[in-house]
């Protein structure tokens, strides 16, 4: 069993206790303790990827091992998926914490900040490594009530309204997430995933199954903000701070929306046609509601919240088309082709997305305001800054060599092989619209005539922000590498793996 | 608060103290533990200063002590935890101390004193939200 | 069976209030009903008939014990929902910190 695995929920959750007891003592410690803990988590992350190779590690917690056959204790479960989604937690919370740094200056109680916030990125790997269904519940209370805390930061009328109506839906999801997983083990008497699965294949009554299935997407789509349950999203990712913001849009509704939907959908139940349809269903029309809403927003957070929607869409329309392939028992290499376009776009969209919103949140520290009427002609003040916005622009617009080219392509191209043409249009016609509404954001924020505040005032941000915007703009040229067939056959091949295969998820666990 | 809520508060809040540190010393025993007697250990708190009043009681404006009697709880909690890494068995959360005969006060092994760690952090967490919801009065808008 | 279906009437009580009381301290409350109607019907489904309380009995080990793997949830359960409602009660006083009132019809700066 390796030993690195309890690390990664131990040391964040230390670090944040040990934040607000130093920090109140030595007052600059708190920024350093927790850029050293989210540095050793990536370090470890990105280790584990690297020499892991493609065996799956189990840990049982305390050594309570099969008993009978059984599955009793507490298991963490590190494979190919949750290895990828553990290196973009402590990528993107590095990159916030460094621009965090100098960000904060403006609220008060900063212990508290770094402490919620290793407290968050704590749950969140509790969440992504977790084996069994109430330990996922429980993560995902912690990392969502630090999320609730951090969107309320600074104490102003806006904030306040956006968290209370995060914290009513955030509270009504969880209790349905509750209730579903009181009746699977009902039918079940088990909580551990592998186990259910073994139960279920056995024999189920159908209402059942479906009722179960529709409580587990409504409550985790909730935290995913797909659209029928989005109405909490735009609102809490334009009223927090700028690395909140990043964290929240960029890894939150990823790590505790949409892996645990994939997770279970794939993992625990058997994949059934219907529900395959509504998922896909679903997908697209956050696609195409989420790219509508967004054009005619002036607010540049508000823009960037609402197309986190639409690519958030496009994540779960192209596992929906793997989903549908799968249970129609056809062409399974193009099912994995769609579920390798699906977590491909994943790891983009939170480089393209975090790098954004640390972009508005430096043009909101130099210019004062948000809305996109009141500034312009950025480019000559703000060089650095407008440079990286630039990129993170054309990525997310799918424009090539930028990795969001890339994934979307192979979305596109799973869609059509897989006859599902009007799903491949409508996915090129909403990047297109994309393409219109990001120029649109950098006309009026860089490139217009000048009007506003005078030149002389508007200076570059200072030092750690910049670093932090420069890194992942690197990164988002270095993502595009993942489409190369070898790095791909490396990073993303051992993911889709464990998805596709019906059996190798179980039997990592009760054969170890 | 009138004159009998004042005596009473006097007179019992002591012993409900008492009761909280059974109910959190014989959690391996009885139904309870570290969670249920915590709350009872703050309940004791709670109950003077709502017999006596923050303004009586000269409630400091900042809840320093509590919040560090929690962080340090919850320090030593996951140090025993991770103990477990170090030695025995060389897995997270294993349980290496003698586990004795069942039905002893002194028996099964770290559960005691994973208990009393609990305790502590619940009564004291709890107690810092009843701080912090109570001690900041500012003027609400006219 | 028909506690199961009392545990659901309870939870769509919850709700009812979530949906449609204007003050928000009843919303709070509310939501609260809502979580211990969840915690009701995870305590119901230990139940095995002839069962008895599940402590060990050092002379007597050897008995038909009602399921406590539930009881186990409902206690974290209840714990999350303490943390959950303390939460929610501190931005309801904030709340009426700025704006004076409990009234969530006058709550709706963000719009769009």
């Amino acid at each position: 069993m390796n030993p690195l695995i309890p690390l990664f929920v131990a040391v964040p959750l230390a670090g944040a206790f040990l934040i607000m007891i130093l920090g109140r003592f030595i007052p600059f410690l708190n920024r350093y303790l927790a850029a050293a803990v989210l540095l050793f988590l990536a370090f470890i992350s990105f280790w584990s990827l690297i020499a892991g190779g493609d065996a799956a590690s189990v840990y049982k917690m305390g050594g309570w091992g099969l008993s009978g056959g059984i599955p009793i204790g507490i298991y963490l479960v590190y494979d190919g998926f949750s290895a990828l989604v553990l290196c973009i937690i402590s990528f993107i919370g590095l990159m916030s914490v460094i621009y965090s740094m100098t960000y904060m200056h403006h609220y008060t109680s900063r212990n508290n900040f770094y402490a919620l916030f290793c407290l968050m990125t704590a749950g969140m790997n509790g969440i992504v490594l977790s084996g069994d269904l109430f330990n996922i519940f429980v993560f995902l209370e912690i990392s969502s009530i630090s999320a609730y805390a951090l969107v309320a930061f600074g104490v102003g009328r806006k904030e306040l309204e956006a968290t209370l109506k995060y914290q009513v839906l955030g509270v009504l999801a969880s209790f349905i997430i509750l209730f579903a997983i009181g009746f699977i083990y009902w039918k079940t008497r088990t909580l551990n995933i592998a186990d259910i699965r073994a139960a279920f294949s056995e024999g189920h009554e159908k209402s059942f199954y479906l009722l179960v299935q529709l409580m587990l997407l409504t409550g985790f789509g909730l935290k995913a903000a797909i659209i029928p349950f989005h109405a909490w999203l735009p609102d809490a990712h334009s009223s927090a701070p700028s690395p909140i913001s990043a964290m929240l849009s960029g890894v939150l509704i990823k790590a505790a929306g949409i892996y645990v939907i994939i997770r279970l959908f794939f993992n625990m139940f058997e994949i059934t046609e219907g529900m395959a349809t509504v998922i896909t269903t679903l997908g697209v029309i956050s696609m195409v509601l989420g790219t509508f809403l967004a054009i005619g927003q002036w607010d540049i957070k508000r823009l960037l919240a609402y197309s986190s929607i639409s690519q958030m869409g496009y994540v779960i329309m192209s596992v929906g088309i793997g989903m549908l392939l799968t249970a129609r028992g056809i062409k399974s290499d193009v099912a994995a082709l769609a579920i390798t376009g699906g977590i491909f776009h994943m790891l983009n969209h939170a480089a393209f997305k975090g790098l954004l919103f640390l972009n508005a949140g430096a043009i909101e520290y130099s210019v004062g305001t948000r809305d996109l009427r009141e500034m312009g002609g950025l480019a000559k003040s703000m060089p650095v800054t407008s440079a990286t916005s630039f990129v993170a622009s054309l990525s997310i617009s799918g424009i090539p060599p930028f990795n969001g080219f890339f994934s979307k392509l192979i979305i596109i191209i799973a869609a059509v092989m897989g006859h599902f043409y009007l799903l491949a249009a409508l996915a090129a016609l909403v990047s297109i619209i994309t393409l219109a509404y990001f120029m649109k954001f950098q006309r009026y924020a860089f490139y217009n005539g000048n009007t506003g505040k005078t030149l002389k005032e508007i200076k570059e941000v200072p030092g750690p922000m910049l670093l932090s915007m420069i890194i992942l703009a690197v990164a988002c040229l270095l993502l595009s590498t993942l489409a190369l067939p070898a790095i791909r056959d490396a990073v993303l091949t051992p993911a889709t793996d464990i998805l596709m295969d019906q059996m190798k998820y179980s039997l990592q666990i009760t054969g170890m | 608060m009138t004159i009998i809520v004042k005596k009473t508060t006097q007179l019992i809040a002591g012993i409900i103290f008492l009761y909280g540190i059974y109910i959190v010393l014989h959690g391996h025993l009885t139904p309870g533990g570290g969670f249920a007697g915590g709350i009872i250990l703050a309940g004791s708190f709670i109950l003077v200063i709502l017999a006596y009043g923050s303004d009586f009681l000269n409630l400091v404006r900042k809840e320093s002590g509590s919040t560090i009697y929690e962080n340090l709880a919850i320090l030593v909690f996951l140090f025993l935890a991770l103990s477990g890494l170090l030695v025995g068995a060389k897995v997270f959360f294993t349980n290496w101390l003698p586990h004795g005969t069942p039905g002893e006060l002194v028996s099964a092994g770290l559960l005691p004193l994973y208990n009393i760690f609990v305790g502590i952090e619940v009564a004291a967490s709890i107690l810092t939200i009843f701080l912090a919801l109570v001690i900041f009065k500012e003027e609400v808008l006219k | 069976m028909i506690v199961y279906i009392l545990c659901f009437v309870l939870f769509l009580t919850g709700l009812y209030g979530v949906i449609t009381r204007r003050n928000l301290i009843k919303i709070a409350i509310s939501l609260s009903i809502m979580e211990f109607s969840c915690f009701l019907f995870l305590a119901l489904l230990g139940y095995t008939k002839g069962g008895e309380v599940p402590i060990v009995d050092p002379a007597d080990p050897v008995k038909i014990y009602v399921d406590p793997l539930p009881q186990a949830m409902v206690l974290t359960a209840i714990v999350i929902g303490l943390a959950t409602t303390a939460m929610l009660m501190a931005v309801i006083i904030r709340i009426y910190r700025k704006y004076g009132t409990f009234d969530i019809r006058e709550i709706k700066n963000l719009r769009g």
